[in-house]
């Protein structure tokens, strides 16, 4: 479980009169809440007064919305519930991006809002909006309290919703006048959801059809998703892999589930994933999808997606399965206990031709980069932040280009190593993920490696970081443009680079206005020894890499296109 | 191809707004939806009529399967079901016309609720292909005004009975 085991509940049945906010606050700290993010206003007064002086330590973002990714990514690197609280109204609003991110990528965190009085609702009141309605598409769940006596069990409900199953975001919206109201509470709701069902174990003869499959199958490829990251069943995995002896390909979300540096990791497959993978994909003769979902980024044209592959899929939600492409032997629950058993039932086989023609395919088309001239290469910073971290860095990004190459080029081995927008693909995620990953693990090298563009949209946040001292690094790959859109531009617009540049500020300046560290690379040369000193920073540290403007990233398999139709690769050789 | 879709809902505010809003989301159309109490006080019926081919409508149960405070969903397709609709309909009757309207009112086991200057409302229940036959026979006196209440289903426990 993602939360702390709760501490012994009083002895006695003692029932005492509490607000609204301090019977929340209660529960939070029940429930083992230690940490949570938060933007105070109007109708969130009385529950940030009663957090004034509870056991939680709140972190203020400096936006909502840098919040609520806080608390996403605080989650997502500890395995715990995030938590985060926003004002009523433009409150509520700023979390629809952060909640969109959460769910797409099924992140267990839990939001609270504030609201106006219950007898104001639906008056147009001052900051007043149906956040419920609004947020109900980017949520599990969500509910308004509008009875003080079902307040506590809505807590418990939210915690549990969000952190079991398939994880994601829920909102709990609190009427002002529902916290300064006053109940007598046990402190001991019980959760009442009859209609919410977790299947965890595995229908035994799917998991013996499967393994007969696995068993006979003379290509096989393993996919594996963030189900698998979530799940906690990354070792279950990597022993499942080894005893059948399998190629793992990954999703983004997937990545660091299985150690990359292994032969066996085909690395991460789709639009800008591997060559080896992909081809490895439209060439198995079985498929075995582990918590992932089929996405199209992962599939390019779902016609012709496998062509030669059985199917199966193990997957906590059923509603993933057969959703995008037909599954033959699907297994509905949690990867944790299936591939244990999976794994008793499996054979180990050689697979040498097979492992031969992945090992072929490795040789000729790996990740490249121009090792040439004298400007800096966005892949070589991030290969020499990947040798200087020693593959051990927690690392979150943007969205785009950045995103891709730091997918290709940084080497992952453990899961929640990479802590990454893939589902929304949200631009501006990577500075406050950072923040929340180093709140949830103060002593791990946490780095933001970053686009422009991306960073633009949430630098203030570096503002948050100096005020909780936190020793984030920010690697910006500072190309001027909004690098994937120019690149879609340049291959099918034409060239024409419409609205996808802009004029930046210099990034160490304002790094240094806002109290962190700001370094300028724009040699080569330099790049190996900003990156060391960057690491060596115990304050907030902002490095702008002037790289290549117009590098693009390969191979790419343009959208619509099949898994092996990628471009690129003619490029990438040329580049050896 | 039709299905009905019986869910059994939990009775909270905003079920019917995230069911309504899942089905906008994902792009599944409602053919009729029906909301209505249950002998349980805490739960509702919902009863959801989609056409689709059976990737879809799998995809649909699934999806409302997953709503929280959705209890059950139930696929009628291809099981024996009782299924029925209610309609009021206005009709144009002019008074040399009523002995003849009210005959076919009687063939269609419907009843005449309301008696105007020149019309008449009819009120017939029955499975959806004889409502929609009631009002071809009503369209050439002039339909002034339908209401229908969309499908409400539930699954035969004997083996025969009106279809």
């Amino acid at each position: 479980m993602p939360t702390k085991a709760k501490p012994a509940a009083p002895a006695a049945e003692t029932s005492t009169l509490k607000t609204g906010a301090q019977i929340v606050v209660d529960t939070l700290v029940d429930l083992g809440v230690d940490t949570m993010f938060g933007y105070t206003g109007g109708v969130v007064l009385p529950l940030f007064d009663k957090l004034y002086d509870a056991p939680i330590r709140v972190i203020i973002p400096r936006h909502e919305q840098g919040g609520c990714h806080m608390a996403d990514a605080y989650a997502r690197a500890s395995g715990r519930v995030g938590v985060v609280v926003a004002t009523s109204g433009p409150g509520a609003c700023n979390l629809t991006t952060g909640l969109g991110t959460a769910m797409m990528d099924s992140i267990p965190l839990v939001a609270i809002t504030g609201q106006v009085r219950t007898d104001l609702i639906g008056n147009d009141a001052f900051q007043e909006a149906d956040t419920t309605g609004i947020t109900r598409p980017v949520t599990k769940y969500n509910s308004i309290v509008k009875d003080i006596k079902d307040l506590e069990r809505t807590v418990r409900e939210a915690f549990f919703i969000a952190s079991t199953g398939r994880p994601g975001p829920v909102l709990i919206d609190l009427p002002v006048d529902i916290s300064v109201g006053k109940y007598k509470c046990n402190g001991k709701a019980q959760i009442d959801l009859p209609g919410y069902h977790i299947r965890a174990k595995g229908h035994a003869r799917q998991i013996s059809m499967a393994a007969e499959e696995i068993n006979k199958s003379e290509r096989p490829v393993l996919y594996v998703g963030g189900g698998v990251v979530s799940g906690n069943a990354s070792e279950e995995l990597r022993a499942f892999a080894d005893k059948a002896h399998l190629p793992v390909a990954m999703t983004l979300l997937g990545l660091g589930s299985y150690d990359q540096r292994r032969p066996e990791s085909l690395d991460m497959l789709g639009m800008h994933g591997s060559a080896y993978a992909n081809y490895a994909v439209q060439e198995c003769d079985l498929l075995i999808a582990v918590g992932a979902r089929f996405d199209d980024r992962v599939t390019g044209k779902v016609a012709t997606f496998a062509p030669h592959a059985k199917v199966i899929h193990i997957d906590v939600d059923p509603s993933s399965i057969s959703k995008n492409v037909h599954v033959d032997i699907p297994v509905v629950g949690d990867a944790k206990h299936i591939l244990p058993e999976l794994t008793n039932e499996v054979e180990h086989r050689e697979r040498g031709p097979w492992f031969a023609k992945i090992a072929e395919w490795k040789k000729k088309h790996p990740f490249r980069y121009s090792r040439q001239g004298t400007v800096i290469k966005p892949q070589y910073v991030i290969d020499e932040i990947c040798r200087q971290t020693k593959n051990d860095a927690l690392i979150t990004t943007g969205v785009g280009q950045n995103q891709m190459w730091t997918a290709q080029f940084y080497k992952f081995i453990r899961p929640r190593q990479l802590i990454s927008s893939g589902g929304l693909g949200t631009m501006g995620f990577g500075l406050p993920a950072a923040i929340g990953v180093q709140i949830a693990r103060p002593d791990a090298t946490v780095i933001d490696i970053d686009g422009d563009h991306s960073f633009n949209m949430t630098l203030t946040e570096l503002a948050t970081a100096v005020q909780y001292e936190l020793p984030i690094k920010v690697c910006i790959l500072n190309n001027g443009y909004m690098g994937m859109v120019r690149q879609w531009q340049e291959l099918f617009y034409g060239k024409r680079y419409s609205c996808s540049y802009l004029k930046n500020p210099n990034y160490a300046d304002v790094a240094r206005a806002l109290g962190a560290v700001g370094i300028t690379v724009d040699k080569k040369e330099e790049v190996p020894k900003a990156i060391e000193q960057m690491l060596a920073e115990k304050k907030p540290c902002v490095v702008d890499f002037r790289v290549e403007r117009e590098e693009n990233v390969w191979p790419m398999v343009p959208a619509g296109k099949s898994l092996s139709d990628m471009d690129g690769l003619g490029i990438l050789e040329s580049m050896a | 191809m039709k299905h009905i879709i019986s869910a059994l809902v939990e009775n909270k505010p905003g079920v019917l707004a995230h069911v309504a809003g899942m089905f906008a989301a994902r792009g599944f159309n409602i053919d009729s939806l029906v909301v209505g109490r249950t002998e349980e006080p805490n739960l509702s019926r919902m009863t959801i009529v989609v056409i689709g081919d059976d990737r879809i409508v799998e995809q649909v149960r699934k999806q409302l399967a997953r709503i929280i405070p959705v209890v059950k969903v139930q696929d009628f397709v291809g099981k024996p079901v009782v299924a029925r609709d209610l309609m009021l309909v206005t009709i144009a009757a002019p008074p040399e016309k009523r002995p003849e309207i009210i005959s076919m009112v009687e063939m269609f086991r419907a009843r005449v609720v309301d008696i105007g200057s020149k019309s008449l409302m009819i009120e017939v229940s029955g499975p959806e292909t004889k409502i929609e036959a009631f009002l071809d026979v009503c369209r050439p006196y002039g339909i002034k005004n339908v209401a229908r209440t969309g499908t409400i289903a539930m699954p035969r426990q004997g083996t025969s009975g009106e279809d």
